[in-house]
């Protein structure tokens, strides 16, 4: 069992030294997890610690792809305007 | 609460205006600090009004990772063009930052103060960050070393803070009520746990606190940053003032949101609204009346280089400092030369203020109202900017016996000096729009055309003060207008008429 890191991560440092078994490395575009290491936290604490602090929704996924923090779950943005502002780079208001 | 107020300087709010030749932004606000505090800030770009047409700044974004998250702040911070706190272009390695920062002071001999302020929070990468400040101090000890934190690691890393000769500290706190807390920070990481809402924002808003007095009690100079956010904590904000005065912090700054739909922070998409300038002005002048305020603050980004409100960073991109060499002992003693002059002039500056001044009895001059008037300038204290170069404007409060800083709006430029002026029209609209409360414009040049829709506006364009001192100008300026009986009758029937 390990986690995963897509696409969306910005490579912000701040799991990578969280991680109890260094499984973390910095990479560009995005940081990379070592599926031999991950324990996903296993037995060192309650959550992973990667997804814990990740500020980015849908950044870190777990085995079959499924986010830890779903799109809104982290900032409170509703899913129609998350989806409007990811097509159009813009929210239009009333 | 009982606080105590240390200084009844503070400017009133608008129709007092000064009193004497020695308030107002006359040297700014730190007229009134202890000595030994005004000594360590008077030449400090972020600190002090006067030092920043003078002396230049740069931050380094070393710190990308984050331990909160802010309503106002999008995570995705990659973005080149726009200009406000959170953005850079690159991240970099404290052995790049160490070799950006040498390279600009030895081009820049400006250049006298680096800070770490982001695109994260310094605090949350304690070993970037400070291994950045433990080199400058070694390699560079001729620049002042600042760092700026949301707050919440800040209690464990003041011993840290203190060894490396970091005697100024921001701390950005917005609130000190977890309910109004929970509507600005959506969740806080602490102790190995993400922790949401009220209970997220109480351990953040007790961190901070507890930050701010150790570090007073420890003689390091704290800043604190507000963030107005209309309707959410702008009437809270005066209590914030009164409470970190009293635990020592010295200067309040408190700071527009900024909230466009396009950057993508929780406000902008959901269309919480910004402050208007005239709203901002007033919930500083209620600040100020127990606080130190700063008004020239121009929310820069977490990897600006140059003067406030310039931005050289495309100078120093990490390609272009990998062919420069520096000969820092050189460069060092160049730099002393360039500081020693400009702070020569900024005492000549100071005394020539301090000098009484022959003025005539209140009571001999017809009441006249203050006017907020508008300045295009580059830089150094003149007007010495296009209109339509202009990026931003100055904005001083003038009345018969002074005038006083009120900060400044930016704005996009007129003219961008090709064929773009055919989107002219929006543009100054948009110009006409920030300038609310402004009664007259000074700039070296200003075109025809705005120069009528300025005055359509209610806004008297002047174009005959070119590259002379701020100060003097707004003050041939309004004697004139007052002279003339223009500014016998208050604004707001002026404006009925």
């Amino acid at each position: 069992m390990a986690l995963d890191i897509t696409e969306a991560c910005v490579g912000c440092y701040a799991c990578e030294p969280l991680c109890p078994n260094k499984a973390i490395s910095a990479g560009n575009p995005v940081f990379t997890i070592d599926p031999d290491k991950c324990t996903e936290c296993l037995g060192d604490y309650d959550k992973p610690q990667c997804a814990e602090i990740c500020p980015i929704e849908a950044a870190i996924v777990d085995e079959i792809g499924d986010p830890l923090n779903p799109l809104g779950s982290l900032t409170g943005i509703p899913l129609h305007l998350i989806e409007e502002y990811a097509t159009t780079g813009t929210v239009v208001r009333n | 609460m009982e606080l105590p107020v240390i200084s009844n300087s503070a400017p009133e709010a608008s129709g007092g205006g000064c009193s004497s030749s020695g308030c107002g932004t006359a040297p700014d606000a730190l007229g009134h600090l202890p000595d030994h505090i005004r000594s360590k800030v008077q030449d400090h770009p972020c600190y002090s009004e006067e030092a920043h047409h003078y002396f230049a700044r740069m931050h380094v974004a070393v710190a990308p990772a984050c331990n909160i998250q802010c309503n106002y702040c999008n995570r995705k911070y990659d973005c080149s063009n726009e200009s406000r706190p959170g953005v850079v272009s690159e991240v970099m390695s404290p052995e790049q930052a160490v070799k950006k920062t040498l390279a600009v002071a030895a081009a820049i001999p400006q250049m006298t103060v680096l800070g770490i302020a982001g695109p994260g929070d310094p605090l949350a990468n304690p070993a970037r960050t400070f291994e950045t400040f433990r080199r400058l101090s070694e390699e560079a000890p001729d620049i002042k070393l600042c760092v700026s934190t949301n707050g919440l690691s800040l209690p464990q890393s003041v011993d840290e803070l203190a060894k490396h000769n970091i005697d100024h500290v921001t701390i950005t706190i917005n609130t000190v009520d977890p309910e109004i807390g929970a509507k600005i920070y959506p969740w806080i990481f602490w102790e190995n746990k993400r922790i949401f809402g009220v209970e997220g924002a109480k351990i953040l808003i007790e961190q901070q606190q507890k930050g701010l007095e150790m570090l007073t009690s420890r003689g390091i100079l704290v800043k604190v940053n507000s963030v107005m956010i209309p309707g959410v904590n702008d009437e809270h904000l005066k209590e914030v003032s009164k409470i970190v005065k009293a635990k020592g912090a010295f200067l309040h700054n408190v700071m527009p949101l900024i909230a466009e739909a396009e950057h993508g922070t929780y406000y902008g998409i959901m269309g919480q609204r910004e402050p208007t300038p005239l709203e901002l002005e007033a919930l500083q002048d209620s600040c100020s009346g127990d606080m130190s305020m700063m008004r020239h603050c121009r929310q820069c980004r977490a990897d600006a280089v140059g003067l406030l409100g310039e931005d050289r960073g495309e100078e120093f991109t990490l390609d272009k400092i990998d062919e420069m060499e520096v000969d820092y002992a050189t460069a060092m003693v160049e730099r002393a030369k360039v500081h020693q002059a400009i702070t020569s002039e900024l005492e000549m500056k100071r005394a020539l203020k301090a000098a009484p001044k022959f003025e005539a009895e209140a009571g001999d001059k017809p009441a006249t109202r203050p006017i907020r008037i508008a300045i295009a300038s580059k830089g150094g204290g003149v007007i010495n900017e296009h209109f339509g170069h202009a990026h931003e404007f100055l904005v001083y409060e003038v009345d018969s016996v002074g005038h006083r800083f009120l900060g400044h709006r930016k704005c996009t430029a007129y003219c961008m000096g090709d064929e773009s002026c055919g989107d002219g029209e929006t543009v100054l609209g948009q110009i006409i729009k920030s300038l609310e409360g402004v009664e007259v414009l000074l700039a070296s040049k200003i075109g025809f055309e705005p120069w009528a829709d300025l005055e359509k506006a209610g806004i008297q364009p002047n174009g005959e003060h070119a590259m002379e001192s701020i100060e003097e100008a707004i003050r041939a300026v309004y004697d004139e207008l007052a002279a003339a009986g223009k500014l016998d009758q208050p604004a707001a029937a002026k404006a009925a008429a």
